[in-house]
């Protein structure tokens, strides 16, 4: 057996063996299946909620939004026209690789969501609560993905109508999905807006928590060594307020998902998301743990109805 | 540069002997060099009304080709509407140069464009191989000439070129030249089969020795096709000619060029090293199919601020 690897460090942590040199990762975007620098050569520094610095990370431009559009555009046709069954096994093999990564992530998660009020008390974030955040988000993946060949037969049905005809309605995903993700849970947040959108057979570009992006950076590199196809989800890092009215304002994107976008920004970007119609989903920030129903599995999906001449 | 220095051109063509000594003498073409100042030119920053005047200069020097063996009349059709007005939407776009087809469409192309300022081209000499006789080739020519085509595109015989027949891919070009009447000559040199830029620098030298009237990267058949050392190669070709004899000829770059900024790029080149009076559709063209789409989408977004997809652009 190969000596055991020290635990992943952060620029805070010394070395686990000080005759090592530390290997520093480099942060960066996740696009079309690749994970690029940022097109315009930005990044802007991470701190742990405790204040800490843990990284730089790259800061994407609307260029970077306008590749990732393209990316997840190129991705919908094969996407969306996976089987359903085809689409939940890829997912739960998202959930395998989430799974086995869960001590990068529980250390990730405790990083970056350990309150202030705990900073103010002298209390270190127990492991325990960021090791329930990443379990929930696993059990969270799990669940999306067992529904991708199921919510059909429930947001659809046979329609009883007055006449000679079988009607019958179906859910077709939207398209191309904007999604700004959850500001404050970094993981189980991200998890929980992402899950449904690929679950229905959407493609997605997501912008992350703006100050806490280290999880969904390693959250990405878990998809990348999935069986997802690249450009099925594509992560930007950078600034809410500088990216998310690209996203709104771009015309070859079908939605957006404005979790992550406080009530009182939410209307400007309605307003830009108007211009192709886009389907907007704004709904209250729930509580990530609790059970989250099956309303996200609705949001983007476009129903298709059929009538079949029966008869004669 | 020591081709400057050369007298007489007619002398050149007398015969095999100063045909050859002629091309082998001409400067051989720095490779990394020819890399790094394209390379170097790509670097220009194009923007805002700079940006929107490349865009449109781009789209009135385009050659928007179809060449499949699926074409039907329908979507010969479709294209030379597209040709004479690119964005239905918008009536501010310029028309493209031409359309290119094979020859047996440029009937339908002729009586699609008719009372528009958009040229016909055909390709012929037995394109893309370039592989039949003599007679069949200026047949082919004759053919689209007499169905209305204003641009000939011709291949050279890239197999006689890289064995040194030099004279029989002359007397090739010259004879496609009369064949064509008062239709202008494309020559296309298929760069891509050529190997090397010293070729490619030969090659342009001998179209435009033997009367050409533009200089054409590629087929679009054959990969790599129009590349920025390429382009630059040809762009100096047209250059000296032009500083020996007076006389302006042009340069058309064909395959695989679809993005806007890859046009734009090769704008820069085309006024850095032929110069300003070559941004001009008749000495300069881009043929392409996709690129237009993509031209279009950059104007919208200078228009409107944001970003459109392919959902706005007509699907080809």
């Amino acid at each position: 057996m190969p000596t055991k690897r020290p635990k992943q460090t952060t620029p805070k942590q010394p070395a686990a063996d000080a005759t090592r040199l530390r290997v520093r990762k480099t942060y960066k975007l996740y696009i079309g299946g690749a994970f690029p620098r940022s097109e315009s050569g930005r990044s802007y520094p991470v701190h742990s909620a405790a204040g800490d610095l843990l990284a730089y990370v790259a800061q994407a431009s609307r260029k970077d939004v306008r590749d990732a559009v393209v990316a997840a555009r190129k991705a919908f046709a094969g996407w969306s026209g996976a089987t359903a069954y085809n689409r939940g096994q890829v997912l739960y093999r998202v959930a395998e690789m989430l799974d086995g990564r869960r001590d990068q992530f529980v250390a990730q998660v405790g990083q970056a969501e350990m309150s202030t009020a705990e900073v103010a008390a002298g209390e270190v974030v127990s492991a325990d609560a960021a090791r329930a955040q990443v379990d929930a988000a696993v059990d969270r993946w799990v669940y999306y993905a067992g529904w991708s060949d199921k919510y059909a037969q429930i947001v659809g049905g046979t329609n009883p109508v007055a006449g000679p005809y079988f009607s019958f309605s179906l859910p077709e995903p939207t398209g191309v999905v904007g999604v700004l993700a959850p500001q404050d849970s970094s993981l189980l947040g991200l998890v929980s807006v992402l899950a449904p959108v690929l679950a229905t057979g959407n493609t997605a570009v997501v912008i992350a928590s703006e100050d806490r992006p280290l999880p969904a950076i390693s959250f990405a590199e878990v998809l990348a060594t999935s069986d997802l196809p690249p450009g099925v989800v594509n992560l930007l890092t950078g600034s809410t307020a500088e990216l998310a009215p690209w996203l709104a304002g771009h015309r070859d994107v079908n939605a957006l998902d404005l979790s992550g976008v406080v009530v009182a920004d939410r209307k400007a970007l309605q307003i830009k998301a108007a211009g192709n119609v886009k389907r907007v989903y704004a709904p209250h920030e729930p509580d990530w743990f609790a059970d989250p129903g099956i309303s996200r599995l609705g949001a983007f999906v476009e129903t298709k109805t059929v009538w079949h001449p029966i008869g004669v | 540069m020591s081709t400057l220095a050369r007298p007489d051109l007619r002398d050149v063509s007398r015969d095999d002997t100063s045909l050859r000594r002629f091309l082998h003498g001409l400067p051989g073409v720095d490779q990394v060099g020819a890399e790094g100042r394209a390379a170097g030119l790509a670097t220009r920053s194009i923007k805002t009304t700079s940006k929107a005047w490349a865009i449109d200069t781009a789209i009135a020097m385009i050659d928007l080709t179809t060449l499949e063996g699926a074409d039907t009349p329908g979507k010969v059709r479709s294209l030379c509407a597209k040709a004479a007005r690119p964005d239905s939407s918008d009536a501010s776009v310029p028309s493209v140069a031409a359309v290119c087809v094979y020859p047996d469409l440029v009937a339908t192309a002729v009586l699609a464009l008719r009372g528009t300022s958009v040229g016909v081209a055909s390709v012929a000499t037995a394109f893309p191989s370039g592989r039949a006789s003599l007679d069949t080739k200026l047949h082919d020519v004759r053919d689209a000439v007499a169905a209305g085509a204003t641009e000939i595109d011709m291949v050279i015989d890239r197999g006689a070129f890289l064995a040194g027949h030099y004279v029989q891919v002359f007397d090739e070009i010259v004879a496609t030249k009369a064949a064509c009447g008062a239709a202008h000559l494309k020559v296309i040199l298929e760069t891509g089969e050529l190997a090397t830029l010293d070729n490619a620098r030969r090659a342009s030298w001998l179209a435009l020795l033997a009367g050409g009237d533009f200089i054409k990267t590629s087929t679009g058949k054959v990969s790599p096709a129009a590349t920025p050392p390429v382009a630059l190669v040809m762009l100096e070709a047209v250059r000296d000619y032009h500083a020996m004899t007076g006389e302006r000829r042009g340069v058309k770059l064909a395959g695989g060029i679809r993005a806007s900024k890859e046009a734009v790029r090769y704008l820069v080149m085309v006024n850095e090293v032929a110069g300003q009076a070559w941004l001009d559709p008749a000495l300069f063209r881009f043929g392409a199919s996709s690129l237009l789409n993509d031209l279009l989408l950059q104007r919208h977004k200078l228009a409107s601020g944001s970003y459109d997809g392919p959902d706005y652009v007509t699907v080809d």
